[in-house]
Formats: C-alpha cells, structure tokens, sequence
C-alpha cells in the first residue's frame, strides 16, 4: 500500500450513533443468520418439511383409520393443526438452545459480535426474530400438506403464519434462555427429555388434554405450545371465541416480555464476565 | 493523527482499574493512557492481565475498580458508542468457516452499520488490505492460517474505526506469517488510526510500535519508546557469559558489587550496559557473547519475570 492511498483511506468517515436499542443492530444479526441460511436452506428446508410431513402421514393413515373425531373435529383436522404448532416449536427451540450454545461456547461468535456496536438484548432479538421467521414459515408447510389429504380451512387461516411467527417468537427465547442457564452439552439431555417432551405432550397437539389428570390440564395453562395450538386450530377453522383468542394472544405476549428478559439477563452473565 | 477528533481527547483511558477473578487479581490499579494517532503495543508475559485488559476495553467483562474512557465514552455505559468507532481482533479466530471471504465482511458490514452504498466499497478495500483481492469466493476453511489472521484483522476494519484493539493478533502463527502480518498493521499505522496491540513477542512489540507499555502482575510498570526504554533501562550493549554452575554466583557477585545489573538465564550471565563496563572487570570475567541490548532485558530487569 502506498502513503497516498493509505491517506486516501483515511479519510473521515461520519460513524453511526447508537442509541439504547437499535433495530439496525438487531438487523445485523438477522441479516448474518441469512447469510449462514442462504448456504444450508437445502439441508435445513428438507428436515423441516419433511419430519412434520412424516409425522402427518403416518399419524393421520395410522391413527386416523382408528379415531374417528376427536373434540369435534375429524383427526386429520386436529393432527393437521398440532403439527403446525409441534413444528414450529421444535424449529425454534431446537436451534433456540443447540445452536445459541455452539456460537457462545465453541464458535466464539457472541464475543465477535458483541465488539461490534450490538449488544446482548439485540443479540437475543436478532436471533429470536430470526428463528421466529423461519419456523413461522416453514410451520405452515404440516399444514399444506394436511390441506392435500383432506383438511379444509377457513378464511381465518391466513392468520396461521402469523400465529406461527408470534409462537416461533417465543419458543426461540425459551430455547436461548436455557441455552444460557445450561453448562454442558451433556445438559441438554435433560432439557430435551425433561422439558420439551411434557411440553409436547400436554399442549392438545396430538390428542385433546381432556383425557388427562386434571392437574395436568390446569398445568397446560402454562404451556404456551398450548396456547399456540389453540389459536393455530382456532384460526384455521374460525371456531374460536373472541374472549378465547385474548386470552391466549395475552398468555403468549406475557410470556414473551417475561422469557426475553430472562434470555437477556442470562446470556448477559455468560458473555460479560 | 486522524484528525477526525479533537486531539486532546485521549483514544484510551484507563484509571485505577482493577478486575478481580474470585481470589485472583488479574488487572491491578492499572493506568494507561493513548493519545490518538499512536500504535501502542502492551507487552507482558502470559497472565499479566493483558486480555483481561482487551476485554474490559470491550465491556466484556467488567471492571471492579476504576475508570475506562474510550474516545471519551465511558465504558461499560457507553461502550456501544466507543464498539462503534472501533474495531476489535480477537485472540480466538471466530470467523465462520463455511462461508467465504466476502461473506464473512459482508456480515460485519451489517453489524457495523456501514451504510448500503458504501458496503462493496468498504469490503473491497479490505479484501486489498489484507492481500486476499480475487480470494473473495474462497471458502474461509479453505484459507491457510496467515490469510485467515489477516481476514481476521481487516474484518476489524471495515468500518475505518478511529482505534483498533489487536489482542495478540500473530500468537501462534510461524515467525514468517507473522511478518506478513505486520504490514497490515503498518498500514494502519500510516493512516493515523490508533492502535493498542497486546503481544508477548519481543520483536514485534519493539518493530511495530511507537510506544510499550510494560505489564506485569496487571498493572504497567513502564512506558516509553522501545528506544528510550532500552537506552534507559539495559544500555546498548549485553554481555553474556557463562562460567559453569560453580563460578556463576560469585560471577554474579563482583558484577553487582561494580553496580552494574545482570540477568540470569541458567547459568548464562547477562550483563547490561556492558559497554560500560570498566576494562579492570572485564579482564577478569572471562570471553564474553555480546549482542544488542533489547526489551526483554529491560522487562526482567524491572520486574524479574521472563516471557516464556
């Protein structure tokens, strides 16, 4: 290089000024993540679509030849509608506390990006905000399917990717919050098993809560996979209460506001020592 | 000087500052001040405080005692204004393997805020920079170790921060990669950018340069030019002679009591300021090795600790 152009590269350059929380910054960290998709969508799309497709086939064929309805619905209806919220959960948790835990713990990412003007509550945004757009989008996949064997949605149904983002939103944070409470790797077997299979299981997603002990439907209240599921086949079908929706929409945003402060006051004690 | 600041605002500041981990006090009350304009290079052995220090100036980690000023921000409450006119090359090359070149800059254009006009601009010049123009395409895992520093350095860069904040930027990398390297922080150097290196290379400490500081124990013990520094403390010349394991002691003995300073490496004796060393000495003290006096003579002597 020579003098002049290093002079010529030196120029002033007016820089940014960053106030408390920027929606640029928490662009950066999204624009990064597609960046890093746009090299794996093939990969990533396949096991998105075809895992709940599986499912749906195999479940809706199986089971349904034994179910006739279930809560009123037909069971390829009420499959069609938990795998969308499953989905979404699972595409948003999943990555929430496996690939969170490989950039802090492995990777060393966190700390290139947090010299950079951004700071945690941006990071846990960016990256929730992310996983949000991706499991929102590829969840409504379960439900095209389901649509091919026979499901009939209303006109209501157009809110599901919304829904689907809201719920994505939320178990992304819940899955970057555990990512950050959890040491090791080997913890993640207890989070798996311990926390996201009850989770799964007592949501209505697969079979109306109903049947279950009481307790477990009172303890559903606070399953927001429960809540998904509710609004998700309440949307589809244009079945649901107003009161019904409030409620579930409050439960959901509750939970946000609460997990993302949780999630940022975590990871915060992790990358700041 | 850059001129994109007033001058009398220092790059860095630190005061008092202290970090303590449980029991172990890995920055101790240490103060340090940049101007703007100058490469600074943090010399110490492994565990003076030197990265406990680099994060600090990060806000990723917090100080126990003290004051940090960068550019006049305060850190940590306003460490995002200061993350914001500097750039940071960490010790541990975090670049995403799977990517390439470009897209590695590419998503540090976005977390830097360069604006979207300017984004190709700014990766072009960094990709001239670091000597990797036409390796834009290259996968990084398809790099070799030097090219990935330089990529590593010049990610830092990419929005012509004021400061740039190297910690240990050639630790590891073979003597001739790591001069490959310091052409990319000469460049810098040119440009006026102010640069706080940490090293615990001698040489590269006393090349690269306009000042040391001197850290042992987690705090500066010295600062200077590598010049004055070695002119003040070690002299021109090192005398070292090696006596065997019986002689070294009283070796040592009447050199000292003559009120010169040794350094002992085995049973090597170090001389300083040998070119003052009376002939009346030096004819009793045996055929000696001389070579130049350097910093790492000037460190041991100051705080008895050796590099390695």
């Amino acid at each position: 290089m020579t003098l002049e152009q290093a002079r010529a590269d030196a120029r002033p350059e007016t820089h940014a000024r960053p106030g408390r929380f920027e929606v640029d910054a928490v662009m950066g960290v999204v624009a990064r993540e597609w960046i890093l998709f746009r090299e794996s969508w093939s990969s990533t799309t396949f096991a998105a679509v075809v895992e709940p497709t599986l499912y749906l086939l195999a479940f809706g064929f199986g089971m349904g030849a034994l179910v006739g309805t279930l809560a009123g619905y037909s069971y390829i209806d009420f499959l069609g509608t938990g795998i969308v919220a499953v989905s979404v959960m699972f595409q948003s948790m999943m990555p929430g506390v496996i690939n969170t835990f490989i950039k802090r713990k492995f990777q060393h990412t966190y700390e290139g990006i947090l010299a950079a003007p951004v700071d945690v509550r941006e990071v846990v945004t960016g990256e929730a905000l992310w996983l949000a757009l991706r499991s929102g989008t590829y969840g409504c996949v379960p439900l095209l399917v389901a649509v091919c064997f026979g499901l009939r949605p209303g006109p209501w149904a157009v809110l599901v990717p919304f829904v689907a983002f809201v719920a994505g939103f939320a178990f992304a944070l819940f899955g970057i919050w555990i990512s950050a409470l959890i040491r090791s790797v080997r913890s993640m077997d207890y989070v798996f098993s311990g926390l996201f299979t009850p989770l799964f299981l007592m949501a209505g997603t697969f079979f109306p809560l109903t049947g279950l002990p009481e307790w477990v439907q009172v303890g559903a209240m606070a399953n927001p996979l429960y809540h998904a599921v509710e609004l998700i086949r309440g949307a589809v079908f244009g079945d649901i209460a107003p009161g019904a929706v409030l409620v579930h929409v409050a439960v959901m945003l509750v939970f946000i506001v609460l997990i993302w402060f949780l999630a940022v006051h975590q990871l915060r004690r992790r990358v700041v020592s | 000087m850059s001129g994109r600041d007033a001058p009398a605002v220092p790059a860095l500041l630190l005061s008092g500052v202290v970090k303590r981990f449980g029991s172990l006090t890995a920055v101790d009350g240490l103060d340090l001040e940049v101007p703007q304009g100058v490469v600074l290079g943090l010399l110490g052995p492994n565990g003076a405080g030197k990265s406990t220090t680099m994060r600090m100036l990060t806000a990723q980690s917090t100080a126990d005692e003290g004051e940090i000023r960068i550019l006049g921000h305060r850190i940590p409450a306003e460490s995002k204004w200061a993350r914001a006119r500097m750039g940071v090359v960490p010790q541990h090359d975090n670049l995403d393997e799977e990517l390439t070149v470009e897209q590695n800059l590419r998503m540090f254009t976005y977390l830097y805020r360069v604006p979207r006009r300017d984004r190709a601009e700014s990766i072009a010049r960094a990709l001239r920079l670091a000597q990797l123009v036409g390796r834009g395409d290259t996968r990084v895992d398809g790099l070799s170790g030097g090219m990935r520093r330089r990529l590593l350095i010049v990610r830092a860069l990419l929005h012509r921060p004021e400061l740039v904040l190297m910690d240990e930027p050639t630790v590891g990398l073979d003597p001739q990669v790591r001069q490959d390297l310091w052409s990319v922080i000469s460049a810098l150097r040119d440009q006026g950018v102010t640069v706080l290196m940490s090293t615990h290379y001698i040489e590269e400490a006393e090349r690269l340069s306009d000042e040391v500081a001197l850290m042992a124990s987690g705090r500066v013990v010295e600062r200077g030019t590598p010049a004055d520094l070695v002119a003040k403390y070690a002299g021109a010349t090192v005398e070292e002679y090696t006596p065997g394991v019986e002689g070294v002691d009283a070796l040592e003995r009447l050199i000292h009591d003559q009120g010169f300073t040794t350094r002992r490496t085995g049973t090597t004796l170090s001389v300083l300021r040998a070119e003052e060393l009376p002939d009346s000495l030096r004819d009793r003290l045996g055929q000696p090795q001389r070579r130049a006096s350097n910093l790492e003579d000037v460190f041991v002597t100051l705080t008895g600790e050796t590099f390695e």
